[in-house]
């Protein structure tokens, strides 16, 4: 090679193939990494995932990869996309009643950004051939988990301001890093999900802004909100550390980039004088500064709440499922009724095929565990 | 058109409210809010996720519309919030319960053709306001239309579906042609070239769909333009009480 | 599975004139025209896309990670299709 090639050779930090556009210089200089890579010596799948993962590399859909790997992305980007669906609900609730034209179009448009999220994560999840369908299946059924947050009711217009603020507040917080998880289609998805989101939590802010700024019952309304939706925000990033069963395994495969507490605590000291600029108190008599750690020291979480809600003891677990597998399923003559319009213009394809381009080598998809354990970010 | 009784008493602001009360604009603008509700009543229950991508974009579009002409009349907040149900201009149909999918998908075939039309006679009148909004009554309408082809040439179920939404709710179409009195660009549409399009349009989705178009009348026991008179149906009622409550409960409070 | 699934399509979106299509994502659809409308709300709705195509994702084949070898290395000792492989003196300009 000419002393000349000044390409770099692992630039890969970005996106993909979809960020590839009018990059010509980079995409060859991949394909030379990965080429100068495989000529070492014989085929060692296992040594090429592991050191793919410890060069910072995206592992792509048809790339080997251990089965393991394979079960937790698949369990985590269905609870992923499961939590951005079902958290649709809870903020649904206000549209018809939203106090002004302005907000009934915000909120429509979020509650829309959240469906289309829970597709573009259904759709990184299908390339590992695992249907979406089937996905909806164990959602309905109970076997797979979504956020627990969602089992908590919206009971004032002011919850949809402390949704934004703190819930998606809390879901940023575990996402951006996910934007460089190691596997492609899920960073992808990712960081067209938070390149949307942003919008979210500035508008939950500038709504909880608005009330804590007007009438005395309209501040009354903002406080309580914040008050209930505090602590299972918190809760958001899942148990502490040393309970943490899938975290330290998820780090090591850079699906996770930091642990449950560390993202704790940075949402903490984001909140503390977010809620100062808002006017409003968080329900924390431990919350206070702490020079030495440079970081806001919080009081002690209630795992018990959270194992019950999580066990489906929350205020709203039946509900929420209920009207999901309820929809579904009133849903089920439409979908029908256009395959059929389909079969018979011969306009559809089979299904059973699928993902052509995407579909890994047979794998046996195992039952995901419910532990409700990864700090899934929803939203 | 007959003035209403309940206009808010007082001041400069009566007076404005009054006139926007005789504007031809308010009945498009309420069409376009009251519909868009309607539509926003799916979120979380349409049949396939990305059918909850679609009815949003439809019910944000209609949304914006209504803002856009409220805007010209006065208050779009008081204007939505503050009304009474008989102030109301919409028409009947917009407001009618959004029952199942195929319901749902025959009123929007219905309304988007004639908004298309509408505003594709107002942009021609010269509407500045109207040349984007016939864009979106077509694609909604074009929505409409390949829905309506599915679902009634789909199973037998949803043949059945669709036929009777369409037998039920073709009695809400004759107001979508009374004329709306007033002042140019919407005092000089041709409305009946807008029932002559309308009708070639929807008859021929409805054949196509292998539905069988109603030779039932196209209005009611109520006389048509009704809800143009501020006369509406049961179900609206109820909606206006959700969709106002929440603003009415704290007067004068900013959001 | 039932036979209702609908099939899945990837779409890719021209983001503005002048560019090529870009993989955006996939969505399941019925048929070709319910998939590009829903193409057309999921992936432009921020106005990211001034043209779109959907693909059965069943009609794409692709090359295996296996065959990197066969088909890309051949492409990697030739740097001379790149304008870097060439040295050009200083001070000459335009090229």
């Amino acid at each position: 090679m000419g002393p000349h090639l000044t390409i770099e050779p692992n630039d890969r930090s970005v996106g993909g193939a979809a960020s590839a556009v009018g990059k010509g210089v980079e995409m060859t200089s991949v394909l030379l990494g990965e080429g100068a890579q495989s000529s070492e010596g014989p085929a060692d799948p296992l040594a090429d995932f592991e050191g793919a993962i410890a060069a910072d590399e995206r592992i792509e859909p048809r790339d080997w990869m251990p089965d393991d790997y394979r079960k937790t992305l698949v369990r985590q980007m269905a609870q992923h996309a499961h939590s951005e669906i079902i958290g649709m609900q809870p903020e649904a609730n206000w549209i018809t009643r939203a106090p002004s034209l302005r907000r009934k179009a915000i909120l429509m448009a979020k509650v829309q950004d959240e469906a289309g999220h829970g597709l573009y994560l259904y759709s990184a999840a299908e390339t590992l051939g695992t249907s979406r369908e089937e996905l909806l299946d164990k959602l309905h059924s109970g076997r797979q988990k979504y956020s627990s947050i969602f089992n908590y009711p919206t009971l004032t217009w002011a919850d949809v301001g402390a949704i934004g603020w703190l819930v998606d507040g809390a879901a940023i917080t575990n996402q951006v890093p996910l934007c460089r998880c190691s596997y492609g289609p899920y960073a992808r998805a990712m960081i067209r999900v938070c390149k949307e989101e942003s919008f979210h939590q500035r508008q939950g802010f500038e709504l909880l802004l608005a009330l804590s700024r007007g009438t005395e019952a309209q501040h009354a309304m903002a406080q309580d909100a914040v008050d209930r939706w505090w602590w299972p925000s918190l809760m958001m990033f899942g148990p502490p550390d040393d309970e943490s069963a899938h975290s330290a395994r998820s780090m090591a495969w850079k699906i996770k980039r930091h642990s449950n507490d560390e993202l704790r605590q940075r949402f903490v000291d984001i909140c503390v004088p977010q809620a100062e600029a808002l006017g409003l108190t968080l329900p924390d008599p431990d919350l206070r500064w702490n020079e030495e750690r440079g970081h806001w020291d919080f009081g002690p979480i209630d795992w018990e709440e959270f194992r019950q809600v999580l066990q489906g003891n929350g205020p709203c677990n039946e509900e929420r499922i209920g009207r999901r597998r309820q929809a579904h399923e009133d849903g089920a003559w439409v979908r029908d009724a256009a395959a059929a319009y389909a079969a018979k213009r011969g306009t559809g394809r089979p299904a059973a095929q699928a993902v052509a381009q995407e579909q890994p080598r047979a794998q046996a998809q195992t039952q995901d565990q419910h532990d409700g354990e990864t700090a899934v970010s929803p939203r | 058109m007959t003035r209403s009784q309940d206009t808010p008493a007082g001041g400069g602001a009566a007076t404005r409210a009054e006139a926007a009360l005789d504007s031809p604009l308010l009945p498009l603008a309420d069409d376009a809010l009251v519909l868009s509700h309607r539509l926003g009543e799916w979120a979380g229950h349409a049949p396939v996720l990305e059918e909850e991508l679609a009815l949003a974009n439809i019910a944000l579009d209609l949304l914006g519309q209504a803002r856009v002409l409220y805007s010209q009349l006065g208050d779009e907040d008081e204007l939505a919030f503050l009304r009474e149900e008989r102030s109301f201009r919409n028409c009947q149909l917009v407001e009618q319960p959004n029952g199942d999918f195929a319901c749902t998908m025959v009123r929007q075939l219905f309304f988007s053709a004639c908004q298309e039309l509408l505003f594709g006679q107002l942009a021609e009148l010269g509407d500045p306001l109207a040349s984007k909004a016939v864009k979106e009554a077509e694609y909604h309408r074009d929505h409409a239309e390949h829905w309506t082809i599915r679902l009634g040439d789909g199973t037998e179920e949803s043949h059945a579906r669709t036929q009777r939404a369409v037998d039920g709710l073709w009695r809400y179409t004759g107001e979508l042609f009374e004329p709306l009195p007033g002042p140019a660009p919407v005092g000089a549409v041709d409305w009946a070239a807008l029932r002559a399009g309308w009708t070639e349009r929807v008859t021929r989705v409805l054949t196509s769909a292998t539905l069988t178009v109603p030779d039932s009348p196209q209005s009611g026991a109520w006389a048509a333009g009704a809800g143009r008179q501020g006369l509406h149906t049961e179900p609206f009622g109820r909606m206006l009480a959700e969709m106002q409550h929440l603003h009415r409960s704290h007067p004068g409070a900013s959001w | 599975m039932s036979s209702s699934d609908w099939p899945l399509w990837e779409v890719f979106v021209r983001s503005r004139r002048g560019l090529s299509h870009t993989h955006a994502g996939s969505l399941h659809a019925p048929d070709a025209e319910l998939a590009l409308r829903n193409a057309r709300d999921l992936y432009t709705r921020r106005s990211e896309g001034v043209s779109v195509w959907v693909v059965p994702s069943e009609a794409i084949t692709a090359s295996s990670p296996d065959e990197k070898d066969p088909f890309f290395a051949p492409a990697a000792d030739k740097p001379y299709r790149h304008p870097t492989f060439y040295e050009v003196p200083e001070g000459v300009r335009n090229l």
